[in-house]
């Protein structure tokens, strides 16, 4: 144990460098200021929040009375559904593509990098404005449950895609040796042996996309609309969660209830991303 | 041809039509945006546009200076809360971190990624807010400042987003801190260096690139930011010199107008939207040049 530093052999050396000494002050300084100020956000909106947690909060229906967050959350559901079901085949067939069949060093593979990385750069309020341009006015869409489904289908895409890509590169080459070996075609070892080990990676890359979708507020506000009731229909405008929070407070008659949101808002996001970082570490254990 | 084979091909091709859906994305939303926009910024002039610095979308003007400086002032500002707090604290989590800690203080930050804007809107706007209206009070009081700003203001913004870039930061600095050889410390250290001097004289500057590139992604991030910044800058679409007014931002502009503009008006929006697109293209590109550089080190 002679290489080990006894607390005395560490005050002595910042005793005769107290520069050193300052900086290293400085480092817990900062460490303690980022999770102090997470613990802070996330204790003060619990503790404001949970008393406002009313079963007239959970009403069915929305009224100015209530401001239930029930449609919003069935409409919160609904949306993420959707833009799944939208994003995640075609990301996950392009990870496949980019992994499994493009031949390495080709160009198109350049290109689909680059735009994958540019896609993951715009900012929601970006994806936005296309969404209100071409799926709510050029598509004639109008502001819809489906127009707000592909806008954040897109946004999410680059997520989707990227945590797959590097699902389906930790499949060691052994296992599509062996399954060529044993004479399954190039197709039957993807679905078949390489998508099936990929899964927990491909897993925890959706639950990630579930809770960027759950979150959003500024891409979904000209796209999928404000109307606080659950429609007939994806063609209907209804607005989720964040949305819903976002206007309880803006509009300021709500405070209360806005604080309540938030907590279910935090609850939600906050499970769904620790769900994914489990789901994950039990991969990389494997 | 076999059906097996037949199947194979068709297959290879809808994995190959899957994998164009990102580039025809990426080429419709500059298609649409640009379209919409440009007419506008023709229409208005570009330098008019640009460099205007009166914003009365009833009375014909549309110039958008106000809404650059204030979206430059607002990342700015989280710059300087977030660069320092996040570099030190990326310091801490790779080189002083006890193991036993690591793992809880590495979801921590992986969770503040994770947190809607809304939320962060929301706790600037009940806690920030009211702090800094009685900082601005007290400014005020002690004959420091002129106006002590309704706590809707530049700083608050700053605060904020400095708290919101915090995890990319983070992120992008440790790893790169990470990958440079252990050797590099282990020499330093041996020469003498205490164990500061080592991380920031050899550890950093090996890391440089991917420090760098950490911080432009948050710089990205913040000038791309947009409900947790208009619930808390006051949005009013003029200039200002003081940290405790309020300003607009590009993506406040946007959010806030659109609801009800039309004509002119909603075209002038777009081609906001066109010149923040243009902003994060650039700061993308240089991203992109930084990693390159970094893998090449």
């Amino acid at each position: 144990m002679s290489n080990k530093t006894t607390i005395g052999d560490k005050l002595r050396t910042y005793l005769k460098h107290p520069g050193s000494f300052i900086v290293m002050l400085l480092v817990m300084l900062a460490a303690v200021i980022t999770f102090a100020v997470l613990i802070f956000l996330i204790a003060y909106i619990l503790i404001n929040g949970l008393p406002h947690i009313t079963p007239s909060l959970f009403s069915l229906e929305y009224s100015s009375e209530n401001a239930s967050v029930v449609p919003a959350f069935v409409n919160t559901i609904i949306m993420t559904l959707l833009s799944l079901l939208i994003a995640v085949p075609f990301g996950i067939f392009s990870a496949v593509f980019l992994v499994e069949y493009a031949a390495r060093g080709n160009k198109f593979i350049e290109v689909i990098r680059l735009t994958t990385e540019t896609l993951s750069g715009i900012p929601s309020i970006v994806y936005g404005l296309f969404g209100m341009l071409f799926f709510v006015n050029a598509l004639d869409w109008g502001f819809s449950l489906l127009a707000g489904a592909f806008t954040m289908a897109i946004m999410i895409l680059p997520l989707i895609m990227r945590t797959t890509e590097e699902a389906l590169k930790a499949v060691p080459d052994s296992y599509r040796e062996g399954s060529f070996g044993l004479g399954a075609g190039k197709l039957r070892t993807v679905f078949r042996i390489v998508l099936p080990s990929a899964i927990p990676g491909v897993l925890a890359g959706v639950i990630l996309a579930i809770g960027r979708i759950v979150g959003e507020t500024a891409a979904l506000m000209y796209t999928s609309g404000t109307v606080a009731q659950i429609p007939d229909s994806i063609m209907g405008s209804g607005r989720t969660l964040a949305l819903h929070m976002y206007n309880l407070s803006s509009e300021g008659l709500y405070m209360d209830q806005a604080y309540a949101t938030a907590v279910i808002l935090l609850v939600l996001v906050v499970g769904i991303n620790a769900l994914s970082s489990v789901i994950a570490r039990k991969l990389t254990k494997a | 041809m076999k059906p097996k084979a037949w199947t194979e091909k068709f297959m290879q091709g809808v994995f190959f039509i899957a994998a164009c859906a990102s580039v025809l994305a990426v080429a419709l939303i500059c298609i649409f945006l640009f379209a919409n926009g440009i007419p506008a910024i023709r229409e208005i002039g570009f330098l008019d546009f640009i460099t205007g610095q009166e914003w009365r979308p009833n009375s014909g003007q549309f110039g958008i200076f106000p809404m650059i400086v204030g979206s430059l002032y607002v990342t700015a500002g989280a710059i300087i809360f977030g660069v320092p707090i996040g570099i030190l604290t990326s310091v801490f989590m790779a080189m002083y971190c006890p193991k036993k800690i690591y793992k809880p203080l590495k979801a921590a930050t992986e969770l503040l990624a994770g947190i809607p804007s809304v939320i962060y809107g929301f706790f600037g706007l009940v806690v920030v807010v009211p702090l800094i209206r009685e900082f601005g009070t007290a400014l005020y009081r002690a004959g420091i400042v002129k106006n002590p700003g309704n706590g809707n203001s530049i700083l608050t913004a700053s605060l904020i987003l400095g708290m919101m870039i915090l995890p990319t930061i983070i992120g992008t600095t440790e790893s790169a801190m990470r990958a440079v050889p252990s050797h590099y410390y282990e020499g330093s250290l041996a020469l003498g260096a205490t164990k500061e001097r080592s991380i920031f004289r050899v550890i950093i500057p090996a890391a440089k690139s991917g420090v760098i590139a950490g911080i432009v992604l948050g710089i990205g991030r913040a000038i791309g930011e947009t409900m947790a910044v208009i619930m808390i800058v006051g949005n009013q679409a003029r200039l200002t010199s003081s940290m405790l007014e309020g300003i607009r931002t590009l993506t406040g502009n946007i959010v806030i107008e659109m609801g009800y503009a039309t004509g002119l008006h909603r075209e002038a929006l777009i081609a906001t939207g066109v010149v923040l697109f243009v902003f994060i293209l650039i700061i993308n590109f240089s991203v992109a040049l930084l990693k390159r550089g970094a893998d090449h080190e």
